[in-house]
């Protein structure tokens, strides 16, 4: 018999509700696996007791027949989003050990439909990086080792949520995308991430970095469950003013193995000098998988691509740096005394922050400051028209993009971590999606020369998550990933 | 445009970060790398286009002027490092 650790989403919900077997059994396999991954550093707070109480609240509801959609699972959360009760830090030293007296509207749905709390999760400081080394709590290690046994990064900032879901410490995660942090670390784990539309998931009770940019999404094993996750934390919410009034499908439904005659649109910039031949390879893999399934393949072009990654380092920035601003000692977190109050200010931020933010926060100060201000800001928020406007352009002559994840595999612990650009440059496939608002999904396809997973992009358009998920689908039958760490960490 | 020291230490008293003079170089460099990085937007004629500010275009809805939250100051005060009755506490601000 397979271990319960085993089942994807679907099928665990599928066991729960034929009562194969218990919530609470599901549950308890799910924490004894996580006690055995210290090694792994995925989980900066386990919460068994509390798993073990939801788990057996959903066990009455399904012997009931009142349970919810996600009723029994057990998932992990990243600590970016605020949990009532439960410690939430960002993986930053200056909230300390900050305790919501809230929870974020995408948990609370989860919840109300019956999912469990495993744990938070490991992530990038304020989700800012992508490698999940600049975490307060050290970095994540990718379940994939190198050739020679090194660690990896699990890819970040959602480094703690791809390394759970691949490790399969928890049947799925949440986590954020500001730039790439869900897609990113998904290619670099051999697991789908999804980031839905900007206005899609409520970003309440979630902690900010970059407003105009930060959407929740799913890491999960499956396209399919990355569907069924979708239909839970999506909804309008008007607590967030950027919420939009939509109803939500049944993203499950869309999958329909169904996309003749879907024009798939390859932009030619994506097509950078750098990239390694078997991305390019991967990528030409992934065009003929599609056209055998009936797609057309037609060449698009978003002539602004380079200028997406300048422009998301200054508006990422110069949100952070407003955003990061009610970190002062006062209302919640650490505090440094001071002479004065400004000293107290000055002491705790300069203790409280991490090298990157710090970094992230003077960048953003800069560009909004006073001379400065017209000269980087703004014309980076016009160059984010520019950019929106290369995809309605596109979105005319096809219905979804296709392209790599990323430029490489994931990498050694440490190798990038000096040079912030050198990291800056992971992004480079994914950040365009976020400036334009659009949703993008990430789905594993195949393996680079030393074993590591390598993912494919398919970008959607605004609010058409059902035929992302569609096209996605198909990709991920055609690619038939089924490979799986081994185990070290569990030794 | 780059960055010299003592930009750095303004921008760091803008943004309330407490900044020893001997880390003064050394994030002058990194805040010209990633400026000098940025610059390359320069390149892009953005005559006449306007900033796009946020991906959704939606107007402040409007709600009925009414209290719907509210009336627990011991919660919202759970958090803070220090506190007097209902009040966060800070050091002395005014002579």
């Amino acid at each position: 018999m397979s271990k319960l650790t085993d089942l994807n989403l679907a099928q665990a919900r599928d066991g729960l509700v034929s009562k194969a077997f218990s919530a609470v059994e599901l549950t308890q396999a799910h924490i004894e696996r996580v006690e055995a991954s210290d090694k792994l550093n995925a989980y900066v707070l386990k919460t068994p007791e509390k798993a073990m109480q939801m788990a057996k609240a959903s066990d009455a509801k399904i012997a009931s027949g009142t349970h919810g959609p996600l009723e029994g699972l057990p998932i992990g959360v990243k600590d970016l989003f605020c949990t009532q009760g439960v410690r939430t830090t960002a993986s930053s030293k200056i909230l300390g050990d900050f305790i919501p007296p809230y929870e974020s509207t995408v948990t609370q749905n989860l919840w109300t439909d019956g999912a469990v709390l495993l744990g938070k999760l490991n992530n990038d400081e304020f989700a800012m990086g992508s490698s999940n080394e600049t975490s307060c709590f050290g970095p994540v290690n990718n379940p994939y080792q190198g050739a020679n046994g090194e660690n990896l990064v699990p890819g970040g900032s959602s480094g703690g949520s791809s390394a759970a879901v691949a490790a399969r410490l928890g049947v799925a995660a949440t986590a954020t995308d500001t730039g790439g942090s869900i897609r990113q670390p998904a290619a670099f784990t051999g697991t789908v991430g999804l980031k839905p539309t900007y206005g899609r998931c409520s970003r309440w009770g979630v902690v900010a970095f970059a407003s105009s940019l930060d959407q929740a999404g799913p890491i999960t094993q499956t396209v399919r469950d990355a569907a069924i996750m979708l239909g839970s934390m999506a909804s309008f919410d008007s607590r967030d003013t950027t919420s939009v009034a939509r109803d939500v499908p049944n993203y499950e439904a869309a999958l329909t193995g169904n996309i003749k005659g879907l024009r798939v649109g390859i932009p030619k910039e994506y097509r950078v000098d750098t990239m390694p031949a078997e991305i390019e390879a991967l990528w030409q893999q992934g065009m003929d998988w599609l056209k055998q399934a009936g797609a057309e393949i037609v060449d698009v072009s978003l002539p602004h691509t380079k200028y997406a990654l300048p422009a998301y380092y200054i508006i990422a920035p110069a949100e952070a740096s407003s955003n990061l601003a009610r970190y002062d000692g006062v209302r919640y977190g650490v505090r440094q005394e001071g002479v004065d109050i400004d000293d107290m200010y000055a002491n705790s931020r300069a203790a409280g922050f991490g090298d990157e933010v710090k970094r992230r926060v003077m960048v953003g100060t800069y560009a909004l400051s006073a001379g400065y201000y017209d000269a980087y800001y703004v014309k980076a928020l016009q160059v984010r028209r520019l950019i929106a406007e290369d995809f309605n352009r596109a979105y005319e002559k096809c219905d979804v993009l296709l392209t790599p994840t990323t430029p490489s595999a994931a990498f050694a612990v440490g190798k990038e971590v000096e040079d912030p650009l050198e990291m800056y440059l992971n992004d480079v496939f994914t950040v365009t999606v976020n400036l334009a608002g659009l949703p993008g999904l990430s789905v594993p396809a195949g393996l680079d020369a030393h074993g590591l997973p390598l993912g494919l992009q398919l970008i959607g358009k605004a609010f058409d998550e059902e035929q992302l998920l569609r096209v996605g689908e198909v990709l991920e039958t055609a690619a038939g990933f089924t490979t799986r760490p081994n185990e070290w960490w569990s030794a | 445009m780059s960055v010299d020291e003592k930009t750095v230490r303004r921008i760091a008293t803008l943004a309330r970060i407490g900044v020893r003079e001997e880390e003064l170089p050394a994030l002058a460099k990194e805040l010209n790398t990633i400026i000098g990085f940025v610059e390359q937007l320069s390149e892009v004629d953005t005559e006449g286009v306007k900033p796009f500010t946020s991906p959704v275009e939606n107007t402040m809805r409007w709600r009925e002027d009414a209290v719907t939250d509210g009336g627990y100051a011991e919660q919202v005060l759970a958090n803070a490092p220090a506190k007097d009755d209902e009040y966060f506490a800070v050091p002395k601000v005014v002579e």
